[in-house]
């Protein structure tokens, strides 16, 4: 079967840094795969290379079985690539409702979906984005990747700074999402990847240096440690 | 009083015009990130291609006016969009480069007006009615200044509907907040950017068009001047922010009038300077900072 996404020594450089040191990995069609490692090992950074926001020096992405290494960001979308930002990134000017419409790719987008699982933004839609809190922009990020059908989701460190329930809503949500598509998610959250990830891929000093099932990691607390410098029982 | 009505009018006129040429440059500059130092240029060009039609076409002064200013806005519109495709868009992440080829372009496209049509100015032709006068409060206002307010504020009107309920708008107002996750949405930030660079150069046109109705002829350095005074505009209204230029153009206009007549004539432009001191003092990213509205 033809993995979802697939990465062969993908090198970036940003500015005199060598980033991404040669990264291969597959990313299996459906499901969660969790790209892990300690801060600052390059995992921002893969997926900004996969969308084509950052120059790729060397090195080669398909998807599906096509490359895509060459294709502008806009087009890299088009393909069927949706993406979660680390930052949120929404438009704060824009309401919940205008940051939604501008994300619309498909002719049938799926708000019926998106509001289902977050159905705070319905009552929300006139609201600007740069008024709601952490936790509803976060809601506004995924929304707008979800409202379109896509092969692959990227999202980044989607539970970061968010208050415990609403780490349940989106980890929910992710879940959602997965049973849609597949997603290539980078997450510090132990819990929420023991819950979600099916894979793992992790990285370090812009290597990849394990991949494998997701359960035989996370049983091997000496592993994760090792891997990721946590304790992988405290969570 | 009427001396102080005739001034504010005179002022709302000179306004006008700093608004049409303040937000073609700040969309363009919110959106891209170009300051395009040739948007002078497309004043005179545009200025100049109408007063030019107008002279082919023949017929009522009003005609001239008309056909010749529409035809003016199209090859303002033409002439920025083919100078985004050809020699901004090769340039995007180089910004000093970006700089000295709109600075090289303002001054070529200057030298090929005046090596065409010569230095001296032209007379634009007015039909008679822009000449009469209407009394407001006592003031015998010429009729051009209400022209230029009207289709300024029609401007204002327009600009701000497109990029409230359109989805180029919506385009452009998120592509000013973030251009990097607007692509990431799948959308083709190119295109909108030629699109804006098109629509500030009929803007540009425009004001150089309303500039010789407003003086009377229409000269060679008539662009830059009023691109100054724009740049002015734009940093104290915000960059990217229509509501802020339009704010900012009838402020730096209004004073400029008021000191000039009140204090001492050269004053005013004084007046402008200190006024974009203190607003970068207090506020350094201007009225309404890096969002389109």
């Amino acid at each position: 079967m033809t993995a979802a996404l697939t990465v062969r020594d993908l090198h970036v450089h940003l500015g005199q840094s060598h980033v991404l040191q040669g990264i291969s990995f597959d990313v299996p069609t459906g499901g969660v795969t969790a790209l892990l490692g300690r801060n600052g090992v390059g995992k921002t950074t893969t997926l900004r290379a996969l969308m084509g926001l950052v120059p790729r020096s060397r090195g080669a992405i398909a998807l599906g079985g096509d490359d895509v290494t060459r294709l502008a960001t806009h087009t890299v979308v088009r393909r069927g690539v949706g993406y979660v930002p680390e930052d949120r990134d929404v438009f704060a000017g824009l309401t919940v409702e205008e940051n939604l419409r501008l994300a619309e790719r498909d002719t049938d987008p799926r708000y019926e979906l998106v509001y289902d699982l977050f159905p705070e933004l319905r009552q929300r839609a006139t609201q600007r984005a740069g008024t709601l809190s952490g936790g509803q922009q976060q809601m506004v990020a995924i929304a707008r990747a979800l409202l379109n059908e896509n092969q692959v989701l990227l999202v980044d460190e989607p539970t970061k700074g968010l208050a415990p329930l609403l780490v349940t809503e989106v980890a929910a949500a992710l879940s959602r999402a997965a049973e849609l598509t597949t997603v290539l998610l980078v997450e510090q959250n132990l819990p929420v990847v023991q819950r979600l990830a099916r894979d793992v891929v992790v990285l370090d000093a812009g290597q990849v240096v394990h991949a494998g099932p997701a359960n035989e990691l996370l049983a091997d607390p000496e592993h994760i440690q090792r891997l990721l410098g946590v304790h992988g029982g405290s969570h | 009083m009427s001396t102080l009505v005739l001034l504010t009018i005179t002022g709302l006129g000179l306004g006008a015009m700093y608004f049409l040429v303040a937000s073609g440059l700040s969309l363009i500059y919110g959106l891209m990130g170009v300051l395009n130092f040739a948007h002078g240029a497309l004043i005179t060009v545009g200025a100049y291609a109408a007063w030019w039609i107008g002279e082919q076409v023949g017929g009522g002064f009003g005609t001239r006016l008309l056909v010749g200013g529409a035809l003016g806005i199209v090859v303002g519109a033409a002439v920025a969009a083919l100078i985004e495709l050809v020699l901004v868009r090769p340039l995007y992440r180089r910004p000093v480069e970006q700089v000295l080829v709109t600075v090289g372009l303002a001054l070529a496209l200057g030298a090929l007006v005046q090596g065409i049509w010569g230095a001296d100015p032209k007379p634009i032709l007015l039909p008679d009615w822009m000449f009469d006068t209407t009394t407001v409060l006592g003031a015998n206002v010429p009729n051009d200044r209400f022209v230029e307010i009207g289709i300024a504020a029609a401007v204002l009107v327009g600009l701000t509907a497109f990029l409230r309920y359109t989805r180029f708008g919506l385009v452009i107002r998120a592509g000013v907040e973030n251009r990097a996750m607007v692509t990431a949405l799948g959308i083709d930030v190119r295109r909108a950017f030629t699109i804006v660079f098109a629509l500030g150069g009929a803007l540009a046109a425009l004001a150089g068009v309303l500039s010789g109705v407003y003086f009377g002829v229409v000269d060679p350095a008539r662009g830059t001047s009023l691109l100054i005074f724009a740049f002015i505009v734009v940093v104290i209204g915000g960059f990217g922010s229509i509501g802020g230029s339009a704010v900012a153009a009838v402020a730096v206009a209004l004073i400029q009038q008021y000191a000039n007549f009140y204090a001492s004539s050269g004053i005013g432009d004084l007046a402008v300077v200190m006024l974009l001191a203190a607003v970068l003092l207090v506020r350094p990213g201007g009225l309404a900072p890096k969002v389109a509205h």
